[in-house]
């Protein structure tokens, strides 16, 4: 039987069970939009699956227990030392079993480079628009995941229960402890009982294994489902609308290239882990509440927590009797409450100063929406701002600066580096809508330049393609919301006034600069006249 | 949906022309909508639609014309791609062969020292290198492989508004009434509210067993193993201390004496570690920190006050002490004083004194508790 007849009868069993044949109709050349930076995102799924395959294999040896045990293996350093079960198993992993080492540190990259991806995927998506009408619910899916993705992190870290994850564990402990009422009862319900106890770092590894990743599967599958369902966005590019997908059928086309950007994935993360060491744990030590080594940094991810503890100041109240320390509550849960919610509700946020019910399936040039790219740019730098806060002791010791002198730094830049980013990327943007709008009203600069019967010299311009003028000037600059009367015929003021209001007062903010894109007949009407 | 006609090569001479026939034959298709207005539904712009918007919007020109590859008009071309391809599949199987044999043929586990390091850094290298290129040829090969052979004309397909019609609204809406309606929904309200009744506190059900996740705080956090009369010995030896053991200048970790004989070792450590240091009697001017000092040493808590970390690096010339977590920075001299960073709080000093014997003890635990706020603190 040929291959043929092989895969029509597989086919036909399937198919009188499960009457498949209509989707595959349906779908198998379903048309995807083509786009190198569609595939951030792919980059965190795939990253996801290697950390799935590779974590399956950490398991089989990895001891998930707090238990204590005298080191006899074969890293001779640590020998005789009281350990962990969780380090010591992680030693084993390491060192006695081939090819441990190995997918030990294609997990922990893996894990950088997911969160990583989804960091530049949720930029692409938010600075094109991509998360507008009908995509607020997969934004909130993947801002889910996003969020969800540090706690995976932070519980896969500290399992190996060495000398610097365990310190982390411990800041982790006092920031629960700092919460006002409930604070003490759930740092203790968390570990156990008092700190370290024996309890935490089971409880992680269930949360890191079972719990987040069934999680994180189940979220992951409605994200790409949705994505199908409601189809890929696409570029403003030539012959791409609001009404149709333009690109390449799924099979062979995307099938081929996004399955190989799996591969491609693995590959480089692999190769990665082979030449670059990452979280040597040997050269830490067990834990043991008493020690440190200077230096401590955690995943990188985690960074702009570690910032924003470092540069708040000192300031602690006691209300009544009790404490409430304002340098740990405000800089872990306020700051990241407020950086992350803001990321959260931006779509809603958005649509209700807009007013923009339509469908969106073209995405916008982040310059022709300077408002929304200021504030998407103003948030990234007080995040890396933060970032750096966190490696202030590095930067000391890299750069020969005192300590204080960089966190007193970072102290001012927190404040003032953000808005002065908003206004400069605004600008920018601004600045880049009129260069568009110059080059559609007077063609592009051929470099030729002419001396008329006066003297005068000018250069020749010449007239730039349709596709181009028209990619230049698709998008709309919709006017500020109009708060309209305020009061009825009748003198009886409207329902809902102050939220009117303050409505058309962000609306301003949001529309108010802006550069119109110019129109065929001002282009006519500027040739007609002979001014180019 | 079929492959699109293609218009043939075309240098970028007549590639305008020929955007313009592609474009003009796109709109006959039916999948292909080319409307005046491209981004907006007409209906949803009061400037759209009409002849004026001709005036005041560009055209969207189309799908650029289809330009080819060599491979898809030089067979010979064509079949050099293919071996390429085949290169990258063969170079992935050349990968799983070298990881196979680099596993088996080295086996740090027995290694010792040095040695050690070397075979499990080559036998990494080497298993990462395989793997690496194991996977990394197979999606090298399949992406050069579907951008060279296959197919790369693009293709256009209608998009339906997310909004189901008219129709399907009414017929959900009927369904779901016709169902409720059967249910009774509007009508027995005391099964609805009774049954409401039932559900809203099945969440104490979930949240009530976790009662059990961990002892209640008490007055764990106030108190260590500190006591009068308690010996110090050192961390992690477990040697005595007397007053002559450490110079002026000298720093020590100590832990109270039998802290390793505790049921819970661990715990007590991370409250009770602590740190001795010899100033120049001198230096101490705050009266409290003179009296619980025994010539010039003094002792205090090395959990920090912020967060927690221990504070383990102490500058001998200015007799600071910095926690390498987040850079508080205490003044021994000034009973510990935070003079930098984000600890609100001096950390806590042990009372000292010596016993008949010579040995340093503490005469009282802490007099509050150490380590991070906390609510209750006080």
């Amino acid at each position: 039987m040929g291959i043929e007849a092989t895969a029509a009868k597989a086919a036909n069993e399937i198919d009188e069970r499960f009457g498949s044949a209509n989707f595959v109709r349906r779908n198998a050349r379903k048309v995807f939009p083509d786009h190198w930076s569609f595939m951030l995102g792919e980059i965190a799924l795939y990253s996801f699956i290697i950390l799935l395959l590779t974590g399956t294999f950490l398991t089989l040896w990895f001891k998930p227990s707090q238990g204590e045990v005298i080191y006899n293996g074969s890293y001779v350093p640590l020998h005789g030392l009281t350990m962990s079960e969780a380090y010591a198993s992680t030693l084993r992993i390491s060192f006695d079993i081939r090819g441990g080492l190995i997918i030990r540190q294609i997990h922990h990259w893996a894990a950088l480079i997911f969160v990583a991806s989804m960091v530049v995927h949720m930029c692409r998506v938010f600075f094109t628009g991509a998360f507008r009408k009908p995509r607020e619910t997969n934004w909130m899916i993947g801002f889910t995941l996003f969020i969800l993705s540090f706690i995976e992190g932070l519980a896969g870290y500290s399992l190996p229960d060495d000398l610097l994850s365990g310190v982390g564990l411990r800041i982790t402990e006092a920031v629960l402890q700092s919460m006002p009422i409930v604070g003490t009862y759930l740092a203790f319900f968390l570990f156990g009982g008092a700190f370290p106890g024996e309890d935490i770092i089971p409880r992680l590894y269930t949360v890191h294994i079972l719990l987040l990743p069934g999680v994180f599967l189940g979220l992951i599958t409605a994200h790409l489902i949705m994505v199908w369902y409601q189809k890929h966005t696409q570029y403003p590019l030539p012959g791409r609308t609001e009404k149709n997908t333009v690109g390449y059928p799924f099979f062979p086309v995307y099938t081929a290239k996004a399955g190989g950007f799996f591969f491609i994935t693995f590959g480089v993360t692999t190769l990665l882990s082979a030449f670059a060491t990452i979280n040597p744990i040997w050269l830490y030590g067990p834990y043991t509440p008493g020690e440190i080594s200077a230096g401590s940094q955690p995943d990188w991810y985690m960074g702009f927590l570690e910032g924003s503890l470092r540069l708040f100041p000192a300031l602690e109240s006691q209300v009544f009797g009790y404490t409430i320390p304002w340098n740990v509550l405000i800089p872990a849960l306020v700051v990241p409450g407020l950086l992350f919610g803001s990321m959260a509700i931006y779509p809603m946020l958005e649509r209700w100063v807009t007013g923009d019910n339509a469908e969106h399936h073209l995405l916008d040039r982040p310059r022709n929406v300077p408002t929304r790219t200021g504030l998407g740019v103003m948030a990234l730098s007080t995040w890396v701002i933060l970032l750096a806060g966190g490696a202030n002791d590095i930067l000391a010791t890299t750069f020969h600066l005192s300590i204080n002198q960089i966190t007193n730094t970072f102290r001012v830049l927190i404040f003032v580096v953000p808005p002065l980013v908003y206004v400069v990327t605004k600008r920018i943007c601004l600045g880049l809508q009129r260069r568009d709008r110059d080059l559609v009203l007077h063609g592009r600069e051929t470099g030729r330049i002419i001396r008329d019967a006066n003297g005068e010299m000018t250069e020749v311009h010449a007239p730039i393609p349709a596709a181009l003028a028209w990619q230049l000037t698709q998008h709309r600059t919709p006017a500020p919301y109009e708060i309209g009367p305020v009061a009825d015929d009748n003198g009886v003021p409207r329902r809902r006034l102050l939220a009117a209001k303050a409505r058309a007062r962000v609306s301003r903010f949001y529309f108010e600069d802006q550069v119109a894109p110019p129109t065929p007949a001002e282009v006519r009407e500027l040739e007609s006249s002979g001014h180019h | 949906m079929s492959d699109q006609p293609h218009t043939g090569p075309n240098t970028p001479a007549d590639r305008d022309q020929a955007t313009r026939i592609h474009s003009a034959r796109e709109r006959g298709r039916g999948d292909v909508q080319h409307l005046p207005d491209t981004t907006h539904d007409a209906a949803d712009d009061p400037r759209a639609g009409g002849h004026g918007e001709l005036a005041t919007r560009f055209e969207n020109p189309g799908i650029p014309a289809h330009v080819y590859r060599r491979s898809d008009v030089d067979p010979k071309a064509a079949d050099r791609r293919e071996r390429e391809v085949a290169a990258f599949f063969g170079l992935s199987t050349l990968g799983t062969l070298l990881f196979i044999i680099a596993y088996f043929a080295i086996k740090p586990a027995g290694a010792t020292g040095d040695r050690l390091l070397q075979q499990v850094g080559l036998s990494t290298k080497l298993l990462g290198l395989g793997l690496g290129l194991a996977m990394f040829c197979i999606g090298a090969g399949a992406i050069h492989w579907a951008k060279t052979l296959m197919p790369d004309d693009e293709v256009a397909t209608v998009r339906k508004p997310m909004r189901s019609s008219d129709e399907d609204r009414e017929g959900a809406i009927a369904a779901l009434r016709e169902g409720a309606a059967g249910a009774g929904l509007g009508r027995r309200k005391l099964i609805r509210n009774s049954l409401l009744g039932a559900m809203a506190p099945l969440g104490l059900l979930a949240i009530i067993p976790l009662r059990d996740l961990g002892p209640l705080p008490g007055a764990a956090l106030a108190n260590t193993l500190w006591r009068p009369g308690r010996r110090l010995v050192t961390d992690p030896t477990g040697d005595l201390i007397k007053v002559a053991d450490i110079e002026i200048g000298g720093v020590i970790h100590v832990e109270p004496e039998g802290l390793d004989k505790n049921a819970h070792p661990l715990e007590e450590a991370a409250k009770a570690t602590t740190l001795v240091i010899r100033l120049s009697p001198d230096l101490i001017t705050d009266p409290k920190q003179k009296r619980w000092s025994v010539d010039g040493i003094v002792a205090y808590s090395k959990i920090c006050t912020h967060l927690g970390c221990p504070v383990g690096l102490y500058e001998q010339q200015t007799h600071h002490l910095l926690c390498p977590c987040h850079q508080s920075t205490y003044d021994v001299t000034k009973d510990c004083a935070v003079i930098f960073g984000p600890a609100a709080r001096p950390l806590p000093q042990l009372p000292l004194g010596v016993d008949a014997e010579g040995y340093l003890i503490a005469t009282d635990d802490f007099h509050e508790p150490v380590g991070p706020s906390f609510w209750e603190r006080g």
